[in-house]
This record gives structure tokens, C-alpha cells and sequence, in this order.
């Protein structure tokens, strides 16, 4: 692997008492790329994410984001800093309070000094730009398919042009027509954001969806990297853990 | 025979610890709270819908229960002074009893059960479907976003709709006492403004507000509490409810005590 890291862990040990979550991990994930870290339920993949957003601070390690350590950042500055990220949840965590236009708009109404007709016309275009039709823009998230909240929560995270897209187990209970829809708007928001080195995580432990769009795979087990290697040399693991998950 | 009694100390310690615990907990998540009111942004629209909810939205039970009240306590004082022959004292006993006492822990308990509930209904579901976490990872603080305008909302709200309690209740009391039961309209008037002071009202305002601090608190701290999926939404409100309840009554006692040495 080469080029810059977008995040870097290391040496990051994380302990709840007498478990050890994350065992000293030292990984970098780099800038531009779509990566996709694999595992089985409780291998440490939702605590490596709250590190990558600051959510949770290490036992031990360091944790650097964009070159930035964690560690050091007052609670102020980590919030201003996770602005760097955004993120697509596994049920879209749409605000059920707020219509779809709304809750597109929230970061912006938030975080920028954009005028009510610039806000409009980004919402639209964000949402134009994951196919939600026009009829969907006021609707509740209560009144939209699984598939729509997905497509409407990646517009909500893409809102403020983030450096850093998470994914947190994007194709979970999705039917395979729209798990490759799913897919197919992670690989071109990358695709659309490549030239500012748009960085995509996704956090999965469907193999099959997230191989095909992904250059980079790391593999948890028990809060240990088993492998991190590229796409094709992963499909070509020998490692018995790995051939039982590419077998199922 | 050691083995039991050794269960029952460790359960009792256990229990102990638990509850220190869990104080803890809720006096960090009260200071949180108020860190987070005095620091920017403030989201004036956030704290106008929850007056509204809180405030405008108990207009109609509180009502019923404040009318209803004034008219059964004049009743009641009626039948009970009659003996002695100074019923004509129905009006200044109900408003003095209603501005202290009665206003303040009826509408502290109204809101407790509809808003306390709501509260920890609305923000546990936001918690079990992640949308906190969106929050949060959005760089937005959810105590801040969430919990201050609901806070707020109901110290703001408690005050107002103890006052129109006791508006209404006074006029339920003038209803029976006057119009059904004969007392002189006049001598009615007169003894209500010879006995009632500003400072009845006042202590019953102060104890609204503190009530209304409080539910708030405790309706939102069982919101961000809830764990697990629709059971733990149901358990977050029914605590919400129970402990909104509970320490309206248990702090009405020691704040009367105390404004009683102050006003």
C-alpha cells in the first residue's frame, strides 16, 4: 500500500475491563480509496469505528484522522473536527422529525451561512444525485422504503462535502436489488469526489457486496487484523478464517 | 446461616452502590445540562416548539384538573367549617392552598405523566434507531440539541400553567362557594384579599419552576438511558413517569420547608 494515510492507528489497544476489543492494531487506511473492514459479529469492527470518529478514546495508541491525533483534541475542536466525516448508518438514521428535504438540509442549516434558496438548491441536487424522485423530497422517512433512507442518508452525509465517508454495514437487510444499488451509489460518490482524494470505510460483514467495489480489505478477528490486502489478494487468501468467510 | 446473611449484606451493598451509581449519573447528566444551556448556539426555535408542547399542549388537562379542584376543595372545606360557622373562609383557605401547594404539585404531576413520558419516549427511540449517534457524529452535541430546550421548555412552562391553575381553581372555588352554595359574594372577595399575600404565589411559582427543572431532567436523562429496543423505550418512559412523580412530591416537602423560612 502506498500514498498518504487518511487514518492511522497506532499500536491502539482498547479495553472494556477485563476484555480487550481492539489488541494492538497498526494499520494505515489510504486517502482516495474505498475500504472495506470484514468481520464476524464482535470482532472489534463498530469500536474501530467510534476511534475513527473520536466517540471513543483508545486504552492505549494513538488514533490520527487527516494527520490530526484524536488524543489531543478537546471536546470543541473533535466536534468541529468530525465535520471532516460523513457517515451512512446501517438503518439511515434519518431524524424522524424532519422530512427528507430537511433532514438533507440539517448539517447545512447547522454548519454553513447559506441562504434558505442556496440550501434548496444543494438538497435538490444532492438528492437528485442518489435518485430520489422528486414526489419523495417531502415525505417522512416513516413513509420511504429501506433502499430511499439509505439513498437519503448518503445525500445527508455527503451534504458538507466531507473527506471521509463511513459506512456502517450498508447492505444490512437489504434484498440483492438493492444491495447492488447500495453499492453502485458508494462506488460513484467515490467515483464523483475522487479528484479532493474522497476516502470511503465500510464497515461489513457481507463479503460478497462490498468485494466488488472495494480496493482494500482488512479482515478483524477478536480485535485483530487477520489480513489487510488488496481486493485481488484477498479473493487469493489461503488464511483458513478468510476461506471460511469468502465460503459462506 | 452465614451464607444468607452474607447474600442479604452484599444484595443490600449492591443495591447501595447501584443507587449512588445511578445519582451520579444523573447529577453529571444535570451539570451537563447546564453547561450546555449557557453555551452557544442557542436554538430558540427547538425552545419555542417545546413551550409549546409542554406549555400550550397542557393547557386543556390542566384546566380540567384545576377546576375540578377549586370546586371539590370548596366543597370539602364547606362541609367541614359549616359546624364551626365559618364557611365564609372557603375563598382565601382554596387560594392560599392552591397557590402553594396545590397549583405547583398538579400541574407538576400533570407534566410529569405527559411530558416527562414523551420526552424519554422521544429521545430513547432516537437512541435505539441510532439517530443520536447521527448527532453526534454530525459534531453536534445531543444533550445540547436535545435535552436543553426540553429542559428549558418546562421550567419556562411549570410557572405559567401553575398561574393559570391557579386562575382556574379560584374561579371553580368562587363557583361553589358563591353561586351554589350562598356564601356573599362580597365577604368572599374581601377574606380572599385579607388573607392571600404575593408571597403565597410566589412560593408556589418558585416551586413550579424547580418541579418543571426537575421532570425535565429526569424525562430526558431516562431518554438518553434507554437501552436495547422498543422494551427499553417502554422502560425509559415508565421511569421517566415514576421518578418525575415521586420527586415532585419528595421535593415539595423540603422546598416548603425552606421558602417557608425565606418568604
Amino acid at each position: 500500500m502506498q500514498g498518504e494515510w487518511a487514518i492511522e492507528f497506532k499500536n491502539v489497544v482498547k479495553q472494556y475491563g477485563e476484555a480487550t476489543v481492539l489488541d494492538h492494531l497498526n494499520f494505515g487506511i489510504p486517502k482516495g480509496k474505498i475500504t472495506t473492514i470484514l468481520g464476524f459479529s464482535g470482532a472489534g469492527k463498530s469500536t474501530l469505528l467510534k476511534h475513527v470518529l473520536g466517540l471513543v478514546k483508545p486504552t492505549s495508541g494513538l488514533v490520527e484522522v487527516l494527520g490530526q491525533d484524536l488524543n489531543h483534541l478537546d471536546e470543541l475542536a473533535l466536534r468541529e473536527f468530525r465535520q471532516n466525516f460523513g457517515m451512512v448508518f446501517q438503518y439511515a438514521a434519518l431524524f424522524d422529525f424532519l422530512s427528507t428535504f430537511d433532514n438533507v438540509a440539517f448539517p447545512l442549516r447547522e454548519f454553513t451561512k447559506l441562504s434558505e434558496a442556496e440550501i434548496k438548491e444543494k438538497v435538490l441536487n444532492l438528492l437528485e444525485s442518489v435518485g430520489i424522485q422528486k414526489e419523495a423530497t417531502y415525505l417522512l422517512p416513516s413513509e420511504l422504503s429501506g433502499g430511499m433512507r439509505k439513498r437519503v442518508g448518503l445525500a445527508r452525509a455527503l451534504a458538507l462535502e466531507p473527506q471521509i465517508m463511513l459506512y456502517d454495514e450498508p447492505t444490512s437487510g437489504l434484498d440483492p436489488i438493492t444491495t447492488s444499488m447500495v453499492n453502485d451509489l458508494i462506488y460513484d460518490a467515490a467515483e464523483r469526489h475522487a479528484e479532493r482524494q474522497f476516502t470511503s470505510v465500510i464497515i461489513s460483514h457481507d463479503i460478497h457486496a462490498t468485494l466488488k467495489i472495494s480496493d482494500y480489505v482488512m479482515f478483524l478477528e477478536k480485535g485483530r487484523i487477520v489480513e489487510y490486502l488488496t481486493v485481488e489478494e484477498f479473493k487469493q487468501s489461503t488464511n483458513p478464517i478468510i476461506r471460511r468467510f469468502l465460503e459462506l | 446461616m452465614v451464607e444468607v446473611m452474607q447474600n442479604k449484606i452484599s444484595f443490600i451493598g449492591r443495591t447501595v452502590l447501584n443507587l449512588v451509581q445511578g445519582l451520579g449519573h444523573f447529577a453529571s447528566f444535570a451539570g451537563k445540562i447546564f453547561y450546555w444551556y449557557i453555551k452557544p448556539p442557542y436554538r430558540i426555535k427547538l425552545l419555542f416548539d417545546q413551550l409549546y408542547f409542554i406549555g400550550n399542549k397542557s393547557i386543556f388537562i390542566v384546566t380540567l384538573t384545576s377546576i375540578f379542584t377549586g370546586m371539590v376543595f370548596a366543597f370539602q372545606i364547606h362541609n367541614g367549617f359549616r359546624a364551626i360557622n365559618t364557611d365564609s373562609l372557603i375563598g382565601p383557605l382554596v387560594a392560599i392552598s392552591l397557590a402553594k401547594e396545590l397549583a405547583p404539585v398538579f400541574c407538576g404531576l400533570v407534566v410529569a405523566g405527559r411530558c416527562g413520558a414523551a420526552m424519554a419516549a422521544q429521545i430513547g427511540s432516537m437512541k435505539v434507531t441510532e439517530q443520536i449517534d447521527a448527532l453526534e457524529v454530525m459534531g453536534i452535541n445531543s444533550v445540547q440539541y436535545l435535552a436543553v430546550p426540553r429542559v428549558v421548555g418546562a421550567t419556562l412552562s411549570l410557572p405559567l400553567l401553575c398561574s393559570l391553575f391557579l386562575l382556574v381553581g379560584n374561579f371553580g372555588s368562587w363557583l361553589i362557594g358563591v353561586k351554589v352554595l350562598g356564601i356573599d359574594e362580597a365577604i368572599y372577595l374581601s377574606k380572599v384579599s385579607l388573607f392571600m399575600k404575593l408571597g403565597h404565589v410566589a412560593e408556589g411559582l418558585i416551586k413550579a419552576a424547580v418541579f418543571g427543572y426537575l421532570i425535565g431532567v429526569i424525562g430526558t436523562y431516562h431518554g438518553f438511558e434507554v437501552k436495547g429496543g422498543a422494551e427499553g423505550v417502554g422502560r425509559g418512559t415508565n421511569l421517566a413517569v415514576v421518578w418525575g412523580m415521586i420527586i415532585v412530591l419528595i421535593v415539595d416537602f423540603f422546598l416548603t420547608s425552606f421558602l417557608a423560612k425565606i418568604l
